[in-house]
């Protein structure tokens, strides 16, 4: 149910912020001249177009997706770009509070912009840019990339094993993808996709465990605007850690370096006038790795889902940061000359739905593909009281919907939900349909289970966790954000080392401390553990918001950062 | 476990001399460690292949020792200098005494 | 043939594997260790000896993606000469019930002192090889592999 009260103060929030009145969107958007053709207003520089996106998480349609106010770095990358948030993140970048871009890119007044300026991303959207700027810079000059997780996040993709994703940015005519969700499918069904799909699917840092050869093709060169452009694909290298390894069992990940750096010199030695890596890596993992790989031109960086209006240069290397959920698509112009990139001009395009017009072949397939399952998406479970949001590094609201649910149905003390970083967010008002749950649920190890553990286990798992975020070495970093945690209220002082961090363990129901060797009734989901038991998760938090109706969650606080 | 599988080899099957080549070997076994208990509690024997060799027309050039620390189905690769076509002969012993063997034919031109 | 000449006698190889056999003998002190005890015995297996650094190189992940298979790579630098050649090379866990991984011998007609193979290791610690050359020198190095129960990727 919608609060009146809530939607007042939005609504007033929306006109003040835009100047023009409760006009409609139409009338906004002209306001802030957001049309599909300042979008796509770009002065074109050499002959060579890079076009990315990544992290897709299978959203076909438009969303509102509310970026973090919580994104720490940490060693050499504490402070700097992407780890800043809100109004520092928009001086950074000399962004206009209140302005389109603004909402865009972060999470300040997300509610009130999210009115004004509607809903993001779309495929069908995607579909116009795309075929715009081909069609402006010629087909044979532009290169479309795609830096996985494109496949997975949706209830449809996780039907159809990502099938419908991957017909998706088929037909958008990507010219090469790498990956990390998509090994969630397993094996079998990656070397299906790979088998037949019409793109290029790279990863140099992907072996078999057996005998250590590759399991993909590591690059590929391709000419474009008269260039010679080698891509080399990086695969998320944390894959069986951060997701369950039985899944692929004969596979071993890492970064690689050195087998990366002789890609770079191999490409070269080829005669690629361009290198570009499609990375997985997360960013602080590529901001490290680009000063110890010589030689690469462009990284393109995913996995950490950040947006960054302009280039990291580390080196001569430039760092990309493309988003996630269909928000975003990069423009990337390269003048090349005598076998080196002389010049660049970058935009990172926003894709404003209520701004562009579908493409309808896209729309059209689109709709060929949700439809076996459109009965199920738009069934009503209940309603969003308050705004619904994931991102954040150590808690968002959607996920406290998420634990208390677990809380409650599965009759537990404490619930913890992982770190995603994906899962689009609801604003208040919003109806929670079961294809707004799948969209921060759909996964192929979804069992909720129901377990006892000790203080000192739960303590242990939330060090684990925090390390493979907050280690001072991005080469430990696995990306994502902390494990949620409900019912539980601890301290964190990110600066300290792994077994240091967590500290002040509270229940919160009795008040009482965690008590180290006390056995807790616990209730989890997306183990990588094979065999974990229980309900699929969404069934878990469908029966919680049936009961509720109304989801009223207000930020809980129960993590106290400090070390920042 | 008795050896009972046939190990794999990925052995060149031509060098030229003094040219040094990578051989790569599987064999599939637990490699129990003795450190593990069964369901009841009760501590499961060692038993695991403690020596692997590689000689080449009879004269061992490699050897090593494993200990409970080695993955189960070992790999274990390691290099030769080819002087001479003839025969690569490995063999794998296991706690219980029994012993696999496999062999490969190389040329050297 | 010529090759008959090369057939090894058993004495040949045990000689070669002396300094195995003189670690094997040591395992058992080392089972259920802590990180300070296999330091110890380590000092007291090769504590006479100028332990030199470089030559050896130990490549092993700096996070293990499964505690059951963590690759280990040695390779010593040495041209592998009759005169001048790496003659073992012994790899320890300081984190696992029974330290000692493995202990490799080469031999000149080996080219290369290098090998591979897979360990598990039961949680995060160090691993430390030490090389033994043919004239007596010895090479360690060290490295930490994290351990670490994963999830929550995203």
């Amino acid at each position: 149910m919608i609060s009146r009260r809530d939607f007042f103060t939005a609504a007033a929030a929306a006109a003040l912020l835009s100047n023009s009145g409760v006009g409609g969107l139409a009338a906004l958007a002209k306001a802030q001249k957001l049309t599909q053709e300042s979008l796509l207003r770009f002065d074109p520089l050499g002959t060579v177009t890079l076009l990315h996106f990544s992290d897709l998480h299978a959203q076909l349609m438009p969303i509102y997706f509310r970026e973090p106010s919580t994104n720490f770095g940490v060693g050499a990358d504490r402070g700097l770009p992407p780890h800043l948030t809100e109004q520092a993140f928009l001086d950074y970048f000399k962004i206009t509070t209140g302005t389109a871009e603004a909402y865009a890119l972060s999470a300040e007044d997300f509610v009130a912009l999210a009115r004004t300026y509607g809903r993001m991303g779309g495929m069908d959207r995607m579909a116009t840019l795309v075929k715009a700027i081909r069609a402006t810079r010629g087909e044979g000059n532009v290169l479309l990339l795609d830096g996985g997780d494109a496949t997975q996040g949706s209830w449809s993709s996780l039907q159809t094993k990502g099938e419908d994703m991957v017909r998706a940015v088929s037909q958008l005519g990507i010219d090469a993808m790498t990956g990390h969700w998509e090994f969630t499918y397993g094996a079998a069904r990656v070397m299906e996709i790979v088998k037949n799909a019409p793109f290029a699917f790279l990863a140099q840092n992907v072996r078999t465990i057996d005998w250590q050869e590759p399991v993909f093709a590591g690059r590929k060169i391709f000419e474009k605007g008269g260039s010679k452009i080698a891509v080399i694909g990086q695969a998320l290298p944390m894959t069986p850690i951060a997701n369950p390894r039985w899944m692929i069992p004969n596979w071993e990940f890492g970064i690689r370096e050195e087998s990366m750096q002789k890609q770079v010199n191999d490409a070269r030695a080829e005669g690629a006038d361009v290198v570009v890596v499609l990375s997985h890596n997360g960013f602080d993992v590529d901001r490290k790795m680009a000063g110890r790989v010589k030689g690469i031109d462009v990284l393109l960086t995913a996995h950490t889902h950040d947006a960054m209006p302009a280039p990291v240069k580390v080196g001569n290397t430039l760092l990309i940061a493309s988003g996630s959920h269909c928000k975003f698509l990069s423009r990337l112009d390269l003048e090349v000359k005598d076998k080196k990139v002389t010049g660049y001009r970058y935009a990172l395009i926003p894709v404003f739905a209520d701004a562009i017009t579908p493409d309808p072949e896209m729309a059209k397939l689109v709709d060929e593909v949700r439809k076996p399952f459109v009965g199920e998406l738009n069934r009503h479970i209940g309603d969003a009281d308050t705004l619904l949001f994931r991102r954040g590094n150590f808690d968002g609201t959607l996920d406290d919907m998420i634990c208390q649910a677990m809380i409650a149905e599965r009759d537990v003390e404490i619930a913890l939900s992982p770190g995603f970083r994906w899962g689009a967010s609801l604003l208040p008002g919003d109806p929670i349909t079961f294809e707004s749950i799948a969209n921060a649920t759909a996964i192929t190890y979804p069992n909720c289970y129901r377990q006892t553990m000790t203080g000192t286990q739960i303590k242990g798992m939330l060090e684990d966790v925090a390390d493979n975020i907050f280690n001072p070495d991005p080469y430990f970093q696995s990306g994502g954000d902390t494990v949620r945690t409900g019912g539980l209220r601890y301290e964190i002082d990110i600066s300290q080392p792994v077994g240091s961090r967590i500290t002040n363990m509270t229940h919160l129901k009795t008040g009482n401390p965690i008590e180290a060797s006390k056995g807790y009734t616990v209730s989890g989901w997306a183990s990588v553990k094979q065999g974990t038991e229980g309900p699929p998760i969404w069934e878990v938090v469908e029966k919680h918001v049936k009961r509720l109706g109304a989801v009223r969650i207000e930020p809980t606080n129960a993590v106290k950062v400090t070390g920042t | 476990m008795a050896i009972k599988t046939k190990p794999r080899l990925r052995v060149p099957s031509s060098a030229k001399k003094g040219e040094l080549i990578e051989i790569k070997t599987l064999i599939a076994h637990d490699m129990e460690s003795g450190f593990r208990k069964d369901k009841t509690g009760k501590s499961i024997p060692r038993d695991i292949i403690n020596t692997f060799t590689a000689a080449f027309n009879g004269k061992t050039f490699f050897e090593a020792h494993w200990y409970p620390a080695i993955s189960a189905n070992p790999y274990q690769s390691f290099y030769y200098r080819a002087s001479t076509s003839g025969e690569l002969l490995f063999t794998w012993k296991d706690d219980d005494g029994s012993v696999q063997t496999a062999k490969a034919s190389i040329t050297v031109a | 043939m010529r090759s008959n000449e090369l057939v090894p006698s058993r004495r040949d190889m045990l000689k070669l594997t002396g300094v195995a056999a003189f670690a094997a003998a040591l395992a058992p002190h080392l089972a259920l260790a802590t990180e300070e005890t296999v330091a110890a015995e380590l000092k007291k297996l090769f504590g006479g000896k100028k332990m030199g650094t470089g030559k050896l190189k130990l490549d092993v992940p700096q996070i293990a993606e499964n505690g059951n298979v963590v690759p280990l790579n040695v390779d010593v630098t040495s041209p592998m000469t009759a005169k001048d050649y790496v003659k073992a090379v012994h790899v320890f866990a300081d984190g696992n019930p029974w330290p000692q991984v493995v202990t490799y011998n080469f031999t000149p007609e080996s080219g290369r002192a290098a090998a591979s193979i897979r360990m598990r290791l039961q949680k995060t610690q160090n691993v430390i090889a030490v090389a033994e050359m043919s004239n007596g020198d010895f090479y360690s190095a060290k490295s930490q592999v994290k351990v670490t129960i994963g999830g929550c990727g995203g």
